[in-house]
């Protein structure tokens, strides 16, 4: 069973976009969406839900004020600035250390479970689906991914599916370290521009920290074709293959309003590049497999 | 006065407005601009600031001294976050997974345990044009950006104004960039994803009580929701930026649009102004006691 991940450093760049059109081209996949944070893939791929599952992925402080005598002692000792003054506990700012409750002289203070947010499983057109929902402003987003990625490892193996396909989420941190873990392939959705670039290289070294096979891929390359040449030559240089180069589409936003993934919707060059580029990847990722 | 630029959505324009608003506003008001997207900053390739120091920044990481270590286990039972393991005779720190809450060596019966610096990030200071300028960036591999951001808004101070950009999403480096705020400005597409993910952000900034306003980015590439979304919320739509080849293409090369673009310095100067009467009213109506900042129901509670 292989793991495709598509992530991208810079937001923005498509990765769900793409997805979504792989989740129409491969067969004997499970799909998975980790940007719990700000999932979207579940607008294109209209999952009905089978199970949903409340997920806690951290504990937070709840001050019992009866029992407060105002010592003072949990604020001096919380690191997060998660205690004010008047000792009230900030639920945003508190990690669920524990620190509070154990210098409590009186007991005040009880670490109870959050729900941090959902896990949850569904049937698709493109096959099962598993995906995470994180709770607005909450933290344990990295444990949420590893959560939803296991599941869909189970899932996988249950069905006898020969391959995850995985959107990811934007930046370096935990949600996107958690994501590629074990993965066979990383693809990386970058596009022509500064920002696409500096980003691609941080998101890039992340990959190659955790020796995971990564490779690029060119979104609306027609914006900027000297950008273009500095993300093929910097890639050169990493020996980090482009697979691919899209070109900007109005039509895709089309394909979005509608519900549907480009690949279903139109018929163009911008469909040719992703089937090719779906070819490739599968090729990369599979390459003795038998195609279905 | 400090303002966020957020946004759920990835690659709506953040760094794009905040950028441009800090510049409209320098002539007339004394200006910093903090970057608060330490997993990948960008606001430093439109605004090129010259660094003048850096600072690192650092969490706390338990040591275990094997001497007079016991290996009880007390400090792996008390931590939450699965950063200490005792097995036989062996302790392990797991510092990705440390918090640097500093509980393990309190509660070590034997005082085995010390804390030595890590550091996952630093902040850079400069000044780019007139604006005070501060970047903090998280080391790759790092898992957390919170720590960073908190230091970063250490600097800010409130005789200025303040523009901080945000990461994206919806998750603790967010709130973090939010929190405190006198304004979340929610930069957003007018597609069935930016719409989407606007839901998530106007529900984290009135869960920390931070009035909201939008603004409308690559306007016309979608449909009407986002704009119908927002009149049926009473949130103000404070400027909307065209789907626009040529801003895309200034972006692409790291170029502030209103310095090329005719016109656009005014309306960012227009949007602080807005912004600037939105809080002006907010700050009366909490003086006497309400407030405009709707509530919506999916506030943050701790119970499961």
């Amino acid at each position: 069973m292989k793991q495709l991940l598509v992530i991208s450093g810079k937001g923005g760049t498509g990765k769900t976009t793409l997805v979504s059109s792989f989740a129409a081209l491969a067969g004997n996949k499970i799909v998975s969406d980790c940007d719990v944070d700000a999932a979207d893939l579940h607008l294109i791929l209209d999952p009905e839900i089978e199970t949903r599952e409340e997920f806690s992925g951290a504990k937070e402080a709840v001050k019992d004020d009866d029992k407060c005598t105002n010592c003072g002692l949990c604020y001096e000792h919380c690191r997060f600035d998660a205690i004010d003054e008047n000792f009230e506990v900030d639920p945003f700012r508190c990690e669920g250390c524990g620190m509070c409750a154990y210098v409590c002289p009186e007991d005040a203070i009880e670490m109870e479970d959050v729900l941090s947010g959902y896990l949850l499983v569904s049937r698709t057109i493109y096959g099962r689906m598993v995906h995470g929902e994180l709770r607005p402003g909450e933290e344990t987003s990295g444990l949420l991914v590893t959560e939803v990625k296991e599941r869909a490892q189970d899932l996988a193996e249950e069905e006898e599916k020969g391959l995850i396909i995985i959107d990811g989420s934007p930046g370096t941190g935990c949600p996107v370290i958690a994501s590629l873990s074990n993965v066979d392939l990383a693809l990386i959705v970058t596009e022509p521009t500064l920002s696409g670039l500096s980003d691609l290289k941080r998101v890039l070294e992340l990959s190659q920290n955790f020796e995971i096979e990564p490779a690029i891929v060119i979104n609306k390359y027609d914006l900027n074709h000297e950008m273009v040449k500095k993300i093929e030559t910097y890639a050169e240089g990493k020996d980090v293959p482009v697979v691919g180069k899209i070109p900007y589409d109005s039509k895709v936003t089309e394909a979005m309003i509608e519900g549907k993934s480009i690949v279903e919707y139109l018929d163009n060059d911008t469909t040719d590049e992703i089937e090719n580029i779906w070819e490739e990847l599968y090729r990369k990722i599979c390459p003795s497999a038998v195609r279905d | 006065m400090q303002i966020t630029v957020s946004a759920g959505k990835g690659g709506t324009g953040k760094t794009t407005v905040a950028t441009n608003l800090a510049l409209a506003l320098r002539k007339e008001y004394n200006v910093e601009f903090l970057d608060c997207d330490v997993e990948e900053p960008d606001a430093g390739i439109f605004l090129k600031p010259d660094f003048d120091s850096n600072q690192p920044v650092n969490i706390k990481i338990p040591e275990v001294s094997d001497e007079i270590c016991t290996y009880c286990g007390q400090c792996s039972e008390a931590c939450e976050f699965n950063a200490i393991a005792t097995f036989g005779e062996n302790v392990l720190v797991y510092p990705e997974l440390c918090h640097g809450c500093g509980l393990c060596s309190l509660v070590c019966p034997v005082d085995a345990i010390t804390e030595k610096d890590k550091k996952i990030g630093e902040i850079r200071m400069g000044k780019a044009g007139g604006i005070d300028y501060f970047e903090g960036d998280l080391i790759i591999g790092e898992p957390m950006a919170t720590p960073i951001i908190k230091e970063l808004k250490k600097k800010t101070s409130r005789d200025r104004i303040s523009i901080l950009d945000s990461p994206p999403g919806t998750a603790c480096p967010v709130i973090e960039s939010l929190h405190g705020s006198d304004f979340a400005l929610l930069v957003t597409e007018p597609t069935p994803f930016g719409l989407h993910d606007l839901k998530l952000s106007v529900d984290v900034a009135r869960g920390i009580e931070v009035p909201v306003g939008v603004v409308i980015n690559r306007d016309g590439i979608g449909d009407a929701n986002v704009e119908r979304y927002c009149k049926e919320e009473n949130i103000p739509i404070l400027l909307k930026v065209p789907n626009d080849r040529e801003i895309a293409e200034l972006y692409s090369n790291g170029i502030p649009f209103l310095d090329r673009l005719e016109g656009w310095e005014e309306k960012f100067f227009q949007l602080f102004k807005s912004i600037e009467g939105l809080v002006e009213r907010e700050r009366e109506t909490s003086e006497k006691g309400g407030s405009h900042i709707s509530k919506s129901e999916e506030t943050k509670s701790s119970k499961p």
